[in-house]
């Protein structure tokens, strides 16, 4: 059954077309790739999914339910965090709170007791913060705990982002270009930590890549997009043989 | 018990202490009324910079128009005692809520728009509501409302300082002051991370605007009198300039940023023409040397000399 | 009121509304000239376009100068304090936080009111009679010589400044500073040079309005100028900030709508006027009328 499914989607800036007739879908479990020459579209169609942008036509559903005219926290509540291509942390803040406020929505506490410091207030600050260093383990950055965001070596910067992401307890997860500007040997590393966050959490995965090599090694199905449009589809092997695919890459590259 | 509840307990027991002291003076005649009035002014002071540092500096919401809302919790709270006799208390709790209100239906439309825009914004909204009031002969128009009872001493003053403080302090400290803080650092993450970043910023906004009412009427019962040119926009940039004084993000910052430029005037109130050059210059010096304020967003609770002084235990 | 009464009013209204809008837009274009190439909202400058009246003041009483020289001397020094000010004050923040910046904009403003206040005393001073006022009738309409002066001497600063910004090699320079101003540093574009030479040109301008001012209501003071400059704020905000045919359109526009709310409603509400189409503008087009709208890239 699919988790998520777009149908017909497009997307127009003024008179361009960003996205046009993006048809996909990402079954529970799965962990699918959505690949493209740069400016193919890809980043656009993850903020049509996030609820960033609005489609101009088409229609989005996740878990059953549409998410047009839906904003993006509200989709994050239903269930799909995300991480962004160029670092988005809440960079003067520490490590820690950076997580803490991935369980925002999830506090039950209200403004009267927050204030007042009373009911359930110490209690669920105390599970938020025993949840967040937990999570920190995971990711090997409980010893950073208290250290400001933008402290961080950049690889940890993109562990935290995931990390956070998590944190939001997401049905599904989307990756924006996550090993964008890693050395080959952290690109093996994040490939071994994507699977194994989602054998962990029992998660389903959609990345964006560029990189074609750590997307055939680790998505299980790829969606190729050019120009805005789904070219191909499949399994990686299909993928790797697809005359359109293969024209479209050596093409973007001959340029 | 919590150990930051044994902390808040401990702050408490200190400010009484020191309440006691300053009432003391006051009551003794050591601290004479001209210094009695600039303490209570003081005490308004910091209401409206640490209620202003909540929208400015830890939701990120640059606004410029706080003396309009301080305004409206003034004439609410004077009409309630003057015309219709309520006590004092209902007095203030109606131009919070007068001032919140306010700050609520604007806040709503106008905190779309970011950085400079919103500041220009909000010093027109601040400006047209008092124009507003310079139009009402309801409330005495251009020349002011008189005749306000002085309701306003030391006591009411320090408490509502002291409920203002822990309340902004706890709010900022849980997980809604988190997700005002994370629209500040990245707005576009902390939607991202589930929080309704429209909710939060008007919800800071509607609190700030609340205290601000409650500064209002505060300052209105002590001057007898709530004029229409004591809420202009300079107004709202010297509370801006308390704030970023002592730096954005840190409620200890507001308080000394409050405390100093309120002492600074009234130490040069006997050379008037000099007081607003030295006051100016002092801006401007401070801006080049400690462009973060005074604490930038350190509070005095987290300086180690402080941990160790109250036992060091964490 | 019947309706040619009603007519001719709004007519009468209308040349008034130019006359002051003309004096917004000069002091509109220097605001919009700094916010587009530092992105300061420079809240001294209402207070440069006081000192410009003032100078063009003791040039025409002390000096006994007639009014263009008057001018164009205080164009000359208030555009070098304005440069002054920009070396001093502005230039060691250029990288600190924008919050700082404005703070020290306030700090300068204050400075600027205070330091004249004591030098020049805080009571207004009557401007001299620099030019015979002559009131012509073109039919019901009345038009008096200050107003013709305010509206030719507007107009030929306008058309200079439209000349150096579009065909100047330091008009160039500003537009690409303005543009980006890394890029213009890459290209071996003095970027603190350009921008003094901003400030200066805007300063001038603003002095060039403050004369006008003095000439027109003859009556000035230090504290003059924080409104003229709010104004001038909203009618480069109007406009759309940034853009130099916008502030002078910005300008005039809100010219006449102010005057045509102190015409037809009552003058308390002239003010109020101002800042509510500020709102609007904010609200429903905030990059103004001549601008397009951008959003962040996520």
């Amino acid at each position: 059954m699919s988790l998520l499914k777009a149908e017909g989607v497009s997307k127009l800036f003024g008179g361009l077309k960003a996205v046009s007739n993006f048809d996909m879908y990402v079954n529970k479990g799965e962990l699918v790739g959505l690949i493209g020459p740069n400016g193919a579209g890809k980043t656009t169609a993850f903020n049509l999914l996030t609820g960033v942008y609005q489609p101009t036509t088409g229609t989005i559903d996740f878990d059953d339910k549409s998410l047009l005219a839906m904003k993006p926290y509200q989709i994050t509540q239903r269930g799909i965090a995300r991480t962004f291509q160029n670092i988005r942390l809440f960079s003067e803040l520490s490590v820690l709170d950076n997580v803490k406020i991935a369980y925002h929505f999830h506090v039950q506490y209200g403004l009267f007791e927050s204030v007042f410091r009373v009911g359930r207030y110490f209690k669920e600050e105390a599970e938020i913060e025993a949840k967040a260093i937990e999570f920190l383990k995971i990711f090997k950055l409980d010893d950073k705990k208290d250290e400001i965001a933008k402290n961080l070596p950049y690889g940890a910067q993109r562990r935290l982002e995931i990390a956070r992401a998590l944190a939001a307890q997401p049905k599904l997860l989307l990756l924006d270009e996550p090993a964008a500007g890693m050395n080959p040997q952290e690109t093996q590393e994040l490939m071994t930590m994507i699977r194994w966050i989602r054998e962990e959490f029992g998660l389903t995965i959609l990345l964006i890549e560029h990189d074609m090599s750590l997307v055939m090694g680790i998505c299980e199905r790829i969606y190729v997009l050019e120009y805005g449009s789904i070219i191909a589809s499949g399994v990686p092997a299909d993928i790797k043989n697809n005359p359109e695919v293969i024209r479209a890459y050596l093409g973007s590259e001959v340029e | 018990m919590n150990l930051s509840r044994i902390k808040d307990i401990k702050i408490i027991a200190l400010s009484i202490v020191g309440f006691a002291i300053i009432q003391l003076l006051l009551t003794e005649n050591i601290i004479g009324s001209f210094w009695e009035l600039n303490i209570i002014l003081i005490g308004i002071n910091i209401i409206m910079s640490v209620s202003l540092n909540l929208i400015n500096g830890y939701t990120g919401q640059f606004s410029l128009g706080h003396a309009g809302f301080m305004a409206v919790g003034a004439y609410v709270s004077a009409i309630l005692t003057v015309k219709f006799q309520m006590p004092f208390l209902v007095g203030l709790i109606g131009g919070a809520a007068g001032a919140g209100t306010l700050g609520f239906l604007i806040g709503l439309p106008t905190l779309r728009l970011q950085g400079d825009y919103l500041a220009i914004a909000t010093l027109g909204l601040g400006e047209i509501i008092r124009i507003c009031i310079l139009n009402i002969s309801y409330v005495g128009g251009a020349s002011g409302f008189m005749g306000i009872p002085r309701y306003t001493n030391f006591a009411w003053t320090f408490f509502i300082v002291l409920f203002s403080i822990f309340f902004i302090k706890n709010f900022v400290n849980s997980s809604h002051g988190r997700a005002c803080i994370a629209i500040r650092e990245n707005e576009i993450a902390a939607e991202a991370m589930g929080v309704d970043t429209t909710k939060y910023k008007v919800m800071a906004f509607t609190i700030g605007a609340a205290f601000a009412g409650v500064a209002g009427g505060l300052f209105a019962h002590y001057f007898y009198i709530a004029h229409p040119a004591s809420f202009t926009f300079m107004a709202s940039f010297n509370y801006l300039t308390m704030v970023v004084m002592g730096g954005l993000g840190s409620i200890t910052g507001s308080i000394v940023g409050a405390v100093i430029l309120t002492f600074i005037s009234a130490a040069l109130a006997s050379w008037p023409e000099f007081r607003m050059i030295i006051y100016s210059l002092a801006l401007i010096l401070l801006m080049f040397y400690r462009p973060q304020g005074l604490f930038g967003n350190i509070e005095l609770t987290d300086l180690k000399i402080f941990k160790r002084f109250k036992g060091g235990r964490k | 009121m019947d309706f040619s009464s009603f007519s001719e009013q709004l007519i009468q209204q209308l040349i008034n509304g130019v006359s002051l809008g003309s004096i917004y837009a000069l002091i509109a274009l220097g605001y919009t000239m700094v916010y587009g190439i530092i992105k300061l909202i420079n809240f001294a400058h209402g207070d440069i376009y006081m000192v410009g009246a003032y100078i063009g003041f003791f040039a025409t009483s002390m000096l006994h100068l007639p009014v263009l020289p008057a001018l164009i001397i205080s164009m000359v020094v208030t555009g070098l304090l304005g440069m002054l000010i920009e070396r001093l004050a502005y230039r060691p923040l250029r990288h600190a936080p924008k919050v700082s910046v404005l703070i020290t904009a306030i700090g300068v403003s204050l400075f600027l009111e205070y330091t004249s206040m004591f030098f020049v005393s805080p009571q207004p001073r009557t401007f001299p009679n620099v030019m015979e006022s002559v009131t012509y009738h073109m039919g019901p309409f009345v038009v008096n010589s200050q107003q013709i002066l305010i509206l030719v001497i507007t107009t030929i600063l306008m058309v200079i400044l439209t000349y150096i910004v579009q065909k100047t090699k330091i008009g160039k320079a500003m537009r690409a500073v303005s543009f980006d101003t890394e890029t213009a540093q890459l290209m071996g574009i003095d970027a603190n040079r350009v921008i003094s030479i901003t400030f200066g040109i805007g300063s001038a301008l603003a002095a060039a309005g403050g004369v006008l001012v003095g000439v027109y209501y003859n009556s000035i003071d230090p504290l003059m100028g924080i409104m003229p400059g709010l104004k001038a704020f909203i009618a480069a905000v109007l406009g759309g900030i940034g853009i130099i045919p916008g502030a002078m359109a910005g300008g005039v526009i809100l010219g006449v709508i102010e005057s045509l709310v102190s015409g037809f409603l009552s003058s308390t509400f002239r003010d109020a006027a101002a800042f509510a189409i500020l709102i609007l503008v904010l609200l429903f087009k905030p990059s103004g009328l001549f601008g397009k709208n951008t959003r962040e890239k996520v």
